[in-house]
């Protein structure tokens, strides 16, 4: 249970800056999760926080104390690795109980904190095996036993269930939600590139681009009010479709003309000044629906995918834009080909000027 | 000149015998004694797909069984016989007899078993450590450079360089011998009761002090384990005591010594420590290989678990005793064991130094001087058994450590 604050934290490698001007507020409680493309920092910024690379720049805070400076052990962290990080030669017991040892606790402590935690993951069984007698997905579970049984302030994971297979990574990320349901009070930051695992397990996202914080908020947040065109498109699979057009009819829904011929409603309010204004239109391939009239996109269908309750419509480029995809109910494989014309609720219809959402103006 | 066509010739000769040969033996078997055509053809396909492998190590297998698995068997009956006149006459165990009756076996043996304590550990502890030293540092592989070379020198020529080092000329002459030359600077001042008095014994003191540690650890599991362990544990926790009691015996005699200020020393002279001096050669050989190996070994350790210790608290030591080192333990085994065969078959250091004199004999030297030098085939033979029966089960050890390693 812990507030962790980061203040203008930076790092850089010689000349090479990752990242820089980090501010974030994490609450006691709360599940945060990084994401961000390959090389984005987010792993930098969680071995920043653990303490296993130097800060460069900014401070630190846990529970209101500098952490800069203080090693990695007392700053009331545990990690979870992706790798797992067993020390191979260790029981699991041993595994789980090695923090403690260390620190000379008693040994009934000791065993007393690793029976909770081996009962709390199901791991009794397996006390006295050695990591390698262990399924992957109960290596995960040791490597998060190893967390709880030090009781830390903050757990920090790193991709844990990338090493897993795609049956037993949502088996684990559901225990992963349960585990944190059963211990409400400890603050834990998560680092993944799965879109799924950040959507279902976070209270708040912080999405990282370009060596600083791109958005940080709740799931639905960033999904139904994305900042910039790249959280836009960077949350949300397929990406959401950018449509750039010329600001037409301003007000409180604002009328759109497209470059590609269509007309785009969006309720996001302007002024008489936008008139004119150049803007991209974000439209969610799932927001699309089918439609006589208006159309935002109108063309022939090139490739269909069908998913069973969806099917994804791939249009034809035109011009050098980006393809544009649908997501329809249903099964629609019978409109390859075909004609079809799109439309959208202004609700769901995002405006962006110059990269940045016409809403946080 | 003449030398070097004949040598010429023999390589030609070899490397054609054998790509001929491997030719020629496929060729018969696919053609004459297996032909993959008729109504078997499938059947013959396949025994001769199990028949090639053995046609193919048939010359080695005969070569080596030749070279080394005859002489063994050879050996062994020649230990059981009497040479006399060229005639073999059968005494059973005589000739064991005669050897452990035998003042300089007994010294052999002795030697053989503080050489076996000393350069298997003095070689892979030094090794592991320079190994882990130099792991992070820039100019860590020019050390490591330095520390591999005389790897490439041998046995022989290691001991003519040692010599040189050991080498004392009269007092008032220019000591030509490193050893002797450092030794004449000490003069009996404070320094020298630092370096030769204080800084001994307090080194022994701490490995008096670690070994009593180690065993006051051991008595806890002692009393939990089961008969079985306690039976195992026993002995080795006697030998602990004793080692302890010799540390603090030592360092009492280093703290005490009347030490000959002034006077050149001959250190190969010195019973008992000339073993030492012998023993050094082989350390300063074999650390570079302990080296190497142990280096590659703790680069594979994976840095995560190396960044959960830390996390977890550990501090240098505790990673490097209680994460890195266990999850080398198996490579540290091996090179343990081959190093202790090495020892035990050490031969050309002690031949090329003392000869075996002056209480530095040791099994191979023995065997050597038995066979070649007595001309007693039978006890010379005896002792060849005695070095084989030593060094089997560390091979085997060895291969199996080695084996499981791979996996």
């Amino acid at each position: 249970m812990a507030d962790l604050v980061l203040r203008k934290v930076a790092k850089s490698y010689g000349e090479i800056r990752v990242l820089q001007d980090i501010d974030l507020d994490i609450r006691t409680g709360e599940l945060i999760v990084f994401v961000g493309p390959s090389g984005c920092g987010k792993s930098t910024l969680l071995r920043m926080i653990a303490g296993l690379e130097r800060i460069s720049g900014g401070d630190l805070l846990i529970d209101g104390v500098r952490m800069n400076d203080v090693p990695p052990a007392q700053r009331g962290i545990a990690m979870v690795f992706q790798s797992y990080a067993l020390y191979p030669h260790m029981t699991v017991r041993d595994n789980m109980g090695f923090a403690l040892a260390l620190a000379k606790k008693p040994r009934a402590e000791i065993a007393a904190a690793v029976e909770r935690a081996a009962r709390i993951l199901q791991l009794t069984p397996y006390l006295d095996r050695l990591p390698k007698a262990l399924s992957g997905g109960q290596r995960q579970r040791v490597a998060i036993g190893r967390a709880i049984v030090r009781d830390p302030k903050v757990y920090l994971f790193d991709e844990p269930l990338s090493n897993l297979d795609a049956a037993l990574r949502v088996a684990t990320r559901i225990e992963i939600a349960q585990l944190k349901e059963a211990m409400p009070q400890s603050t834990m930051i998560y680092v993944t590139h799965d879109q799924v695992e950040a959507m279902t397990l976070a209270s708040r996202i912080v999405v990282l681009a370009g060596g600083g914080i791109a958005q940080v908020g709740s799931p639905l947040e960033l999904y139904e009010r994305p900042e910039t065109e790249f959280v836009a498109q960077f949350i949300g699979s397929p990406a959401m479709n950018l449509l750039p057009g010329e600001v037409a009819a301003t007000g409180t829904e604002t009328l759109v003309r497209l470059e590609g011929g269509g007309v785009a409603r969006s309720a996001v309010p302007t002024a008489a000044a936008d008139l004119g204004l150049k803007v991209n239109v974000g439209v969610r391939p799932e927001d699309f629906h089918e439609t006589e009239g208006e159309a935002i996109h109108a063309g022939a269908v090139a490739v269909t995918e069908a998913l069973g309750e969806v099917t994804l419509l791939h249009f034809r480029p035109s011009g050098e834009r980006t393809a544009v995809v649908a997501k329809l109910p249903g099964i629609r494989a019978g409109l390859r080909h075909r004609r079809v014309q799109l439309s959208a609720d202004p609700a769901k219809v995002h405006l962006f000027a110059g990269g940045r959402s016409l809403l946080y103006r | 000149m003449e030398q070097v066509f004949p040598a010429l010739a023999t390589i030609v000769i070899g490397v054609g015998g054998c790509v001929g040969y491997f030719w020629a033996s496929n060729l018969v078997l696919d053609r004459v004694i297996f032909p993959a055509r008729g109504p078997k053809a499938g059947q013959n396909t396949s025994r001769a797909n199990m028949l090639r492998p053995w046609l193919f190590l048939l010359p080695a297998l005969l070569a080596l069984g030749l070279y080394l698995a005859y002489p063994v068997f050879a050996t062994a009956w020649l230990s059981l016989n009497r040479n006399t006149g060229g005639e073999l006459a059968f005494v059973g165990l005589d000739n064991y007899r005669a050897m452990f009756a035998e003042a300089k076996f007994r010294e052999s043996l002795r030697n053989n078993l503080l050489w076996l304590v000393v350069v298997p550990a003095l070689s892979t502890g030094l090794g592991l450590m320079v190994a882990q030293l130099t792991d992070r540092i820039r100019w860590g592989n020019l050390a490591k450079s330095l520390i591999f070379m005389p790897m490439a020198i041998s046995f022989v020529g290691a001991s003519v360089i040692w010599k040189l080092i050991y080498d004392t000329r009269e007092a008032g002459q220019a000591q030509i011998g490193l050893l002797n030359a450092l030794w004449l600077r000490f003069e009996g001042g404070v320094w020298s009761t630092i370096l030769l008095r204080a800084l001994p014994a307090l080194l022994l003191l701490g490995l008096a002090g670690v070994l009593a540690w180690l065993l006051w650890g051991q008595v806890g599991a002692l009393a939990r384990a089961r008969l079985a362990g306690r039976v195992l544990r026993g002995p080795g926790m006697a030998l602990g005591a004793w080692l302890v009691w010799v540390a603090l015996s030592w360092a009492w005699g280093a703290a005490t010594a009347q030490l000959p200020y002034g006077q050149p020393q001959f250190w190969l002279q010195i019973p008992f420590w000339n073993n030492f001096f012998l023993m050094a050669v082989l350390v300063w050989l074999q650390t570079g290989f302990a080296m190497v190996i142990l280096s590659a070994a703790l680069r594979g350790v994976p840095e995560e678990t190396v960044e959960a210790a830390i996390l977890d608290g550990a501090n240098p030591f505790q990673i490097f005793f209680r994460i890195k080192v266990p999850q080398i333990m198996g490579t540290i085994v091996v090179v343990w064991t081959t190093i202790t065969i090495t020892v035990l078959k050490v031969f050309d250091i002690v031949r090329a130094m003392t000869g075996g004199q002056q209480e530095t004999q040791v099994l191979a030297n023995y065997m050597y001087d038995k066979l070649f030098v007595a001309v007693d085939w039978g006890v010379g033979s005896a002792a060849a058994m005695v070095i084989l029966a030593l060094v089997t089960p560390i091979l085997v050890w060895n291969v199996w450590t080695a084996r499981r390693e791979m996996r």
